[in-house]
Formats: C-alpha cells, sequence, structure tokens
C-alpha cells in the first residue's frame, strides 16, 4: 500500500451564493486546488465527487459527470465517482481517492465536494436534511433532523448535567474561529448570551445551536506521497482513513448520548497509526449542532465522557487551548455546503499543517484529525493527517 | 318494518370523545351572537373539538379498540364492520377498512360504510343484529362517530361536535339483548348537504316539529306498542339529543320522565355528535347498568328516520371488564379549554397559504 | 399521489405496532427485521411476530418548535423517543398535553391518529402517537 499525500486545495467561500450555479461553485473549487497543485487537467487520473443531495436540491442526478465534464476533464474521459453519506459525503469521497490512490489503481487524483442548498426554500432543505434520518419511522412520526439531534442533547444534559451555557460555548467558540476565517459564512463573533437566547428550534436546541443552510464546494488534490515533491515542497500526508457505521434510527443505537461510530472508527484510525487523542495538535469535527461537538470531542478520546461541555467551558477547545477544534469557525460559523464538508475540514487540517492557517493558526501543529458524520451518526469517518517525515 | 329478535345484542361496547372543548359564549364572543343565551337556550356548556389529528376514522378506531379491548372476543371472528357518520375522512373509500385493520380483523369480512346524518351509527347496529341472528357472521362491530361542523356563526355552530362508540354485535355472552328493533322512516328534508359543500344546510324551525319529533314520537309509540311495555318499565331512556333540551321534550311526549333519560344525555357537556350522539348516550348507560335494567332507545338521522331498540341487561354484565377501557364519565372528565382561533385553526376553517 | 404503496406497505405496523421477537435471544424490536442484529445467521426464520402493548416509558424528550409541513398545525409538540415495555425503542409524538408535562421517565401509551397527507386530494396516512398515562 502506497502512502498517499495532498498537494493541493481549493474552495469557494461558504454561504449564500446566489450568482454562483452547483457547477460553477465545484468549477472554482477545482481550478484553486489544481492552481495550489501546480497540476493541469491532463494530469488527473480520476475525480470523486462528495455530494449528498443534488438530485433533490437542484432535480440533477449524476454529478459525477457534471462536474467531470465542466471541470475539463471530460476530453480526457477520466473515471468520475460520485459518492453519498448524508453529511459525510465529502469525508467518503476522500477516502474513496485514498484508497484507489494507495492501492496503485490511480496517481494524482481530484476530490471535490460541493451542495447548492439555496435554490429551494428552507421548508424543502429541511425536509431534504432529515432524509438523512430515518424517513419511514423517524421523519414521518414528526421528527426533523434538529430535533433527533435535541434528544440527544436532552438525554446528555439528563445523563452527564451537561447544561445550556456549555452549548452556547460551543457555538461562540466557533463563531470567534469563524471571524478569522475569510472563507467562513459566518465572519462575526457572538456571545454565548446570543445563543442562549435565540430563538427555539427543538429544546433544548436553539437557532445558534444549528448550523446554517450553505452553498460551497471545496476540492483537494491528491497523489502518492512519493511523487507529492514534484508538486509542492509542502505536501500533507493522510495518515489513515477510518469509518465506521450505525444504525439509521436513534431507537435502535445502544446510547444515544455518543456516536459509537466515532469511537469505532477513531479507535482504529488511531490504532493504525500508533497515535494516541493527547498526539493531535488539531482537530475538525462536526458541529452541525452544538451537542455533536460535545459528544465528538468525548467520542475522540479528547475529554472525558460526560465531560465535553465542561471542557469546552474552560475553553480547552479554544484557539490557544489544549487542543483546539474547528479553528476554521466548524460547521456552525464556516458553514455546511453538506457533501463539501468533509473536504473543507481536511483543507483546514491542511493549511493547518502547511503553516498557512494565518490568525487561525495553531502553532508547531504537525498532526491533525477530521471527523464527519453522516445522518445522526449511522456514518462517521475520521482522518488523520500529519507533516511527512 | 317490525322485526322481532331473541339472543341477539351487545357483547361489548366501547367509547371516545376529543379532549377539547368550546363554550358557546366564546363562539357568539366572535359572531356578536349572545353565547350565553344561546347556550342555555339549547342547554349546551360546551361542545368537543377534535384535535387537527384526529378525524372519523380515529376516533372510530380508538372507540372500536376499547369495544375489544373489554371482551375476549378475537378480532378475526368479526365477520363485518359497519361505520355511520357523516363526516368520514373521505368521499369515496370507507373509513371501515381502516378501522378493520386497526383492530386486525381483515381479510376475512365485510365492511361498507353508512350516512343518514345522526341515525348511521344506529343503522349499523340493525344492520349487525340481522347478519347475526341469520346466521351469516359471528360478530359484527356497528360505530357511531363523526366530526360534524357547522357554518360560521350559524346556529349548528354551537352545538356540532366530535366522538363516536362502538357496539359489538353477537349472540354468545352478551351483556345486553337488543329484544326488539324497528324503525320509522319517510322522505322529510330537514337538513343535508349538498356533494362539494362545506357545511350543512338546514330549513331551521322545521327540523322540529315535522322532522325530529315526528318521527322520534311515532317510531318510540311504534315500539311501546310493539312491546306491550310502558314507559316505567324502562331504568333508563336514550333519545338522539341535537342540544340539551329536544330529548327531553320528546321524552316528556312519549311518557318518560328526566330521571329516566339523565344518564344517557350527554350533549350539554358535549355537544352534538351526530351519529356518535345515541351510540355514546348508550355507552353511558351500560357504564352503570345492571342485570336486568331495560334500556329504550330511539335514534333520529335527518332525511329522515329513526331507529328504535328495547334492550334488556344481562347477568353477563357482572362478568363485563368494563374496567378495560375508559368510561364515558372517565373520558369527559379532562378537558381542556380552547379560545375561538385555536378552535378554527384546528377545524381547518382557516384560510392557510397555498390554498 | 404517488406514494401509496409506501404509505400502505407499512399499514400493519404502523397502525398496530408489529415489529418481531428474537426466538433466540428473546429481544424485540420495532420495526420489523429479517435477522436479529444480536443473533445474526443464528436468528434467520426465528423471528417472530411481535405486538407491542403501546406502553413504555420516555427515555428522551424535545419539544419541537419548527416542524414539517404536516406537522405544523401542531407546534410546538413533544417529540419523544420511548421504551416500550418490551424492550424495544420508538419514536413518537406525544399528543394531548402541554409539551412541558413530558419528561424522561413519564409513562406513555399509543393511541390512533392521523400522521399526514398527500396533498388535499391525496391518501391520508394514520398511525402512532402517544399519550400520557
Amino acid at each position: 500500500m502506497r502512502r498517499v499525500a495532498i498537494i493541493g486545495v481549493g474552495m469557494t467561500e461558504f454561504g449564500e451564493l446566489w450568482d454562483l450555479s452547483f457547477r460553477d461553485m465545484g468549477i472554482r473549487a477545482g481550478f484553486e486546488a489544481l492552481n495550489d497543485a501546480n497540476v493541469t487537467s491532463d494530469q488527473i487520473d480520476a475525480l470523486y465527487v462528495g455530494n449528498m443531495s443534488a438530485g433533490r436540491f437542484i432535480e440533477q442526478e449524476h454529478v459525477s459527470a457534471l462536474i467531470a465534464d465542466y471541470a475539463g476533464f471530460a476530453k480526457n474521459h477520466i473515471p468520475s465517482t460520485r459518492v453519498e453519506a448524508g453529511g459525510a459525503s465529502g469525508a467518503l469521497a476522500i477516502r474513496e481517492a485514498f484508497l484507489a490512490i494507495a492501492s496503485g489503481i490511480h496517481d494524482i487524483v481530484v476530490v471535490g465536494g460541493a451542495e447548492k442548498m439555496t435554490d429551494i426554500s428552507d421548508i424543502e432543505v429541511n425536509a431534504i436534511q432529515s432524509s438523512a434520518a430515518d424517513q419511514e419511522w423517524e421523519t414521518i412520526f414528526g421528527a426533523t433532523y434538529p430535533s433527533l439531534f435535541a434528544l440527544m442533547a436532552s438525554r446528555h444534559m439528563h445523563e452527564y448535567g451537561t447544561t445550556r451555557e456549555m452549548l452556547s460555548a460551543v457555538a461562540a467558540k466557533n463563531h470567534k474561529h469563524g471571524s478569522l476565517n475569510p472563507k467562513a459564512q459566518f465572519r462575526r463573533e457572538i456571545k454565548p448570551e446570543d445563543v442562549s437566547k435565540s430563538p427555539m428550534v427543538s429544546s433544548p436546541l436553539r437557532m445558534l445551536d444549528c448550523a446554517p443552510i450553505s452553498d460551497g464546494a471545496a476540492a483537494v488534490v491528491m497523489c502518492p506521497l512519493e511523487m507529492a515533491k514534484r508538486f509542492t515542497d509542502r505536501p500533507v500526508e493522510i495518515l489513515t482513513t477510518a469509518m465506521a457505521s450505525d444504525t439509521l434510527a436513534l431507537g435502535q443505537r445502544k446510547s444515544i448520548t455518543e456516536m459509537m461510530a466515532t469511537k469505532i472508527a477513531a479507535k482504529k484510525a488511531y490504532e493504525r497509526t500508533g497515535l494516541k487523542p493527547s498526539d493531535i495538535d488539531v482537530a475538525e469535527v462536526h458541529d452541525n449542532f452544538t451537542i455533536t461537538e460535545i459528544m465528538a470531542i468525548e467520542d475522540l478520546g479528547f475529554a472525558p465522557k460526560g465531560e465535553g461541555g465542561r471542557f469546552t467551558l474552560e475553553g480547552k477547545t479554544t484557539l490557544g487551548g489544549e487542543i483546539p477544534v474547528n479553528t476554521s469557525g466548524g460547521l456552525k460559523a464556516r458553514g455546511d455546503p453538506i457533501g463539501a464538508t468533509g473536504v473543507a475540514q481536511v483543507i483546514e487540517i491542511v493549511q493547518q499543517l502547511r503553516g498557512e492557517a494565518g490568525k487561525r493558526q495553531v502553532p508547531d501543529a504537525r498532526i491533525g484529525l477530521t471527523q464527519n458524520v453522516g445522518g445522526t451518526g449511522s456514518t462517521v469517518i475520521v482522518h488523520i493527517l500529519g507533516v511527512p517525515e | 318494518m317490525l322485526v322481532n329478535v331473541m339472543d341477539v345484542g351487545i357483547v361489548s361496547y366501547g367509547a371516545y370523545v376529543p379532549k377539547y372543548r368550546i363554550t358557546p359564549a366564546e363562539i357568539g364572543r366572535i359572531w356578536g351572537l349572545d353565547g350565553v343565551g344561546v347556550g342555555k337556550g339549547l342547554m349546551v356548556e360546551a361542545k368537543s373539538v377534535p384535535s387537527p389529528d384526529e378525524d372519523v376514522a380515529t376516533i372510530s378506531v380508538e372507540a372500536a379498540r376499547y369495544a375489544m379491548k373489554r371482551c375476549k372476543v378475537p378480532p378475526q371472528k368479526i365477520g363485518a364492520i359497519y361505520v355511520g357518520s357523516e363526516s368520514h375522512p373521505y368521499t369515496v373509500k370507507p373509513t371501515g377498512t381502516i378501522v378493520a385493520e386497526a383492530i386486525e380483523a381483515t381479510p376475512t369480512l365485510t365492511v361498507a360504510d353508512y350516512e343518514f346524518a345522526c341515525k348511521a351509527g344506529t343503522a349499523a347496529i340493525q344492520t349487525c343484529m340481522g347478519l347475526v341472528k341469520s346466521g351469516m357472521i359471528e360478530y359484527g362491530l356497528a360505530i357511531g362517530s363523526d366530526t360534524s361542523q357547522g357554518a360560521p356563526g350559524d346556529p349548528l355552530e354551537f352545538t356540532a361536535s366530535a366522538g363516536g362508540a362502538a357496539f359489538l354485535i353477537g349472540s354468545k355472552d352478551v351483556i345486553a339483548r337488543i329484544d326488539h328493533t324497528l324503525s320509522y322512516t319517510t322522505d322529510t328534508p330537514d337538513f343535508w348537504r349538498r356533494e362539494g359543500q362545506v357545511y350543512p344546510s338546514h330549513g331551521g324551525r322545521f327540523t322540529g316539529e315535522p322532522a325530529y319529533f315526528k318521527h322520534i314520537v311515532s317510531c318510540g309509540r311504534m315500539l311501546l306498542e310493539r312491546t306491550g311495555a310502558k314507559p316505567s318499565d324502562f331504568k333508563y331512556a336514550v333519545f338522539h339529543q341535537p342540544n340539551g333540551k329536544f330529548p327531553l321534550r320528546a321524552a316528556k311526549l312519549l311518557g318518560f320522565t328526566e330521571e329516566q333519560v339523565k344518564t344517557g344525555l350527554l350533549t350539554p357537556k358535549i355537544g352534538n355528535t351526530y351519529s356518535g350522539a345515541v351510540p355514546l348516550g348508550l355507552s353511558a348507560v351500560l357504564d352503570e347498568a345492571k342485570s336486568g335494567d331495560r334500556i329504550f332507545v330511539v335514534s333520529y338521522g335527518s332525511g329522515a328516520g329513526s331507529d328504535g331498540f328495547d334492550i334488556t341487561v344481562t347477568d353477563a354484565i357482572e362478568q363485563f371488564d368494563r374496567a378495560a377501557a375508559p368510561t364515558v364519565k372517565e373520558i369527559l372528565s379532562n378537558v381542556k379549554m380552547l379560545d375561538y382561533g385555536t378552535y378554527a385553526k384546528f377545524r381547518g376553517k382557516i384560510v392557510l397559504g397555498g390554498e | 399521489m404517488t406514494k401509496t404503496p409506501r404509505y400502505w406497505r407499512e399499514n400493519q405496523s404502523r397502525y398496530n405496532m408489529i415489529g418481531v421477537r428474537c426466538a433466540h435471544c428473546g429481544r424485540t424490536y420495532f420495526p420489523a427485521r429479517a435477522m436479529c442484529p444480536e443473533c445474526g445467521r443464528k436468528s434467520l426464520g426465528k423471528m417472530e411476530r411481535f405486538k407491542f402493548s403501546g406502553r413504555g416509558t420516555v427515555y428522551s424528550v424535545t419539544t419541537v418548535h419548527e416542524a414539517h409541513e404536516q406537522y405544523d398545525m401542531l407546534k410546538p409538540y413533544s417529540l419523544a423517543l420511548i421504551e416500550l415495555d418490551e424492550g424495544a425503542k420508538i419514536l413518537g409524538q406525544i399528543i394531548d398535553c402541554d409539551p412541558d408535562e413530558i419528561k424522561i421517565g413519564t409513562r406513555v401509551r399509543s393511541t390512533f391518529r392521523k400522521l399526514g397527507e398527500d396533498g388535499k386530494a391525496g391518501i391520508i396516512y394514520y398511525g402512532y402517537k402517544f399519550v400520557k398515562e
């Protein structure tokens, strides 16, 4: 198995991108990544696209072909694959590319994640998001996507004493980080009180506990590590990719105060790399809701079980703290165009490990981790990245 | 139509009324009418209002499930289900099959929906009796239930309400024998609703003497004659009850006392549940009746007709597991009052976006 | 108007809370599964039809303020994960109550209600909701 590196990254701003269509976004992110990698279209062997639901958002399926065509790869007739795993589609695309390169099948691969969510009404967006949960046995009975995470939050508060202030601390921290990220959807800081007083969505989760609806695309160029030096003197290695699944519906989980899929994926990732949670210098986790970040840092081993809220409140995951989490602003402030998120998380870690994160830079970051979730934890993908020796 | 039937009767029963209420005062307040006065005149204190997620199917299912809970009859032995209502959820597609599926009685049974204004439920009872007596089926389920509506500001709005009851009819372990049933039917247009209309229309005072009273009294007199009984032979009397006053006057005309009518008169508390009215009144009586008690029942449906029943409670009622489901008193004890706005929202009287 | 078979197919389960019980280990599941996740192959052919009583305890609860279209009339409403007495957990709306009355540990039982409809001209679909015991 070959070692795999990322040699270029690119992304659009995330936000309400009225003037950009789905294909416009994909192209923009793709070309930025190709330029950053110093590669031309002719050198690309394959394309992987992460996208959750273009079929329902813009009535377009087969987006693998669409992006390949408009990115200029069509004349080379390269293989193009679209992957879907709810919110984890982006990370899954990176994983598939990793497997292809590691196995020797492909050399230089472009991975893009994109989602165009604002061409339809919010009501329709909510319906589509909840289709990542169990449509027949959750959604039809009145569950919205936020309500399922609210049930997890409610139980976490009951079992561990997690408080309203702790949830608010997550959102406020991520906005603080986002204010330092020129590509973030929200670049304004917010106070924890703003979160606690925002309109209720599904108790205890309020509007500012929830990531926004966003448009955006993000892309990376990957190749075998042994080739990377041809293109860049700052390659970042994907040390490992780990993935785990769990039941679709919450009611069938053993526990709803943790994501077993995160724990298992993380365990595999740590085992394969011989690393421990304390070795991680910076992490991007899936904060589609504030509670999800709290559970993530527990499940990844950064904070003790049940203590994720307190850990955050004490500033341990803020820039400058013990383990900075979501320096990009996370899904909350950077934005969450569903299929693009997993790729954007990896891009943030790449920039951190290259020393290019500007005001968000974690000093001497050498090992980073990303955690991307699909549904209510039915799919979790963990990547660990590092500066190659 | 005169039928003498022996050994056929009610094996079990169940009742359901939604928990929301609105008062005549609150309705009158919105329409500039003296709601308190109207309420007093009609002898109605409040009427039941269904939640947006309730309809005749859900009410029928709840009542039917309660009836099945109280007896040990396997649902597969039910050979027929008839649901009588004037507010079936579909104009075409029976409510009865939804009930059949929800009590696991499918697929070996016959089903049909009935309509005859407020007496569709009692017509269903008669049909089940005939099928049982003839040996065509072992058990039949007859349900009367409604979520009727009155046009905003119309007198009917003060009383049109929601509720229903189900009766399992059979010839084994009968808790109340139906010894006689007969009907009085004419073509009288006192109250009607044309296809496509949301609300019914009525003939005002024409709904009284030539309609309600003529049919109930004629039917009642025929039944007394046929059975050779006197009003005092009966412990209870249940009459159709579009308001709290009509049944008291009908009782008087036939020679029954207020005391006999009291238990089965629910309209003052829940309004007129249309096809559910007599079934609910009868359920309330069965909730307290003892072995040997005789019950006189006359329903009325506009259009018009009355079904009369001579019922006698048997010894089997002592073993009957009444406590397995809530009594009418228990159902009526937990209510929530609504303001007109919420009531209008629940009843779909507000034009929503995109319509 | 186009989802009729999908709604009809699950009527038995949605109306009557019929799931399965693994004869091998005794665990109950709702909705029904062809195989027990714990017993795997050993459970094939041993999954028995099982009707839940509809009684259970609230395991977690939230009050939904922003709802999907079919539930818009009912908001804010209580949505709960309920641990049925027989073991399986099920998601459902708790109705006919003030959402504040429902807490983790509240006892509930199932009832039969309208879940929604496929537009004004389409099929109405029914299923379970819960009320306080």
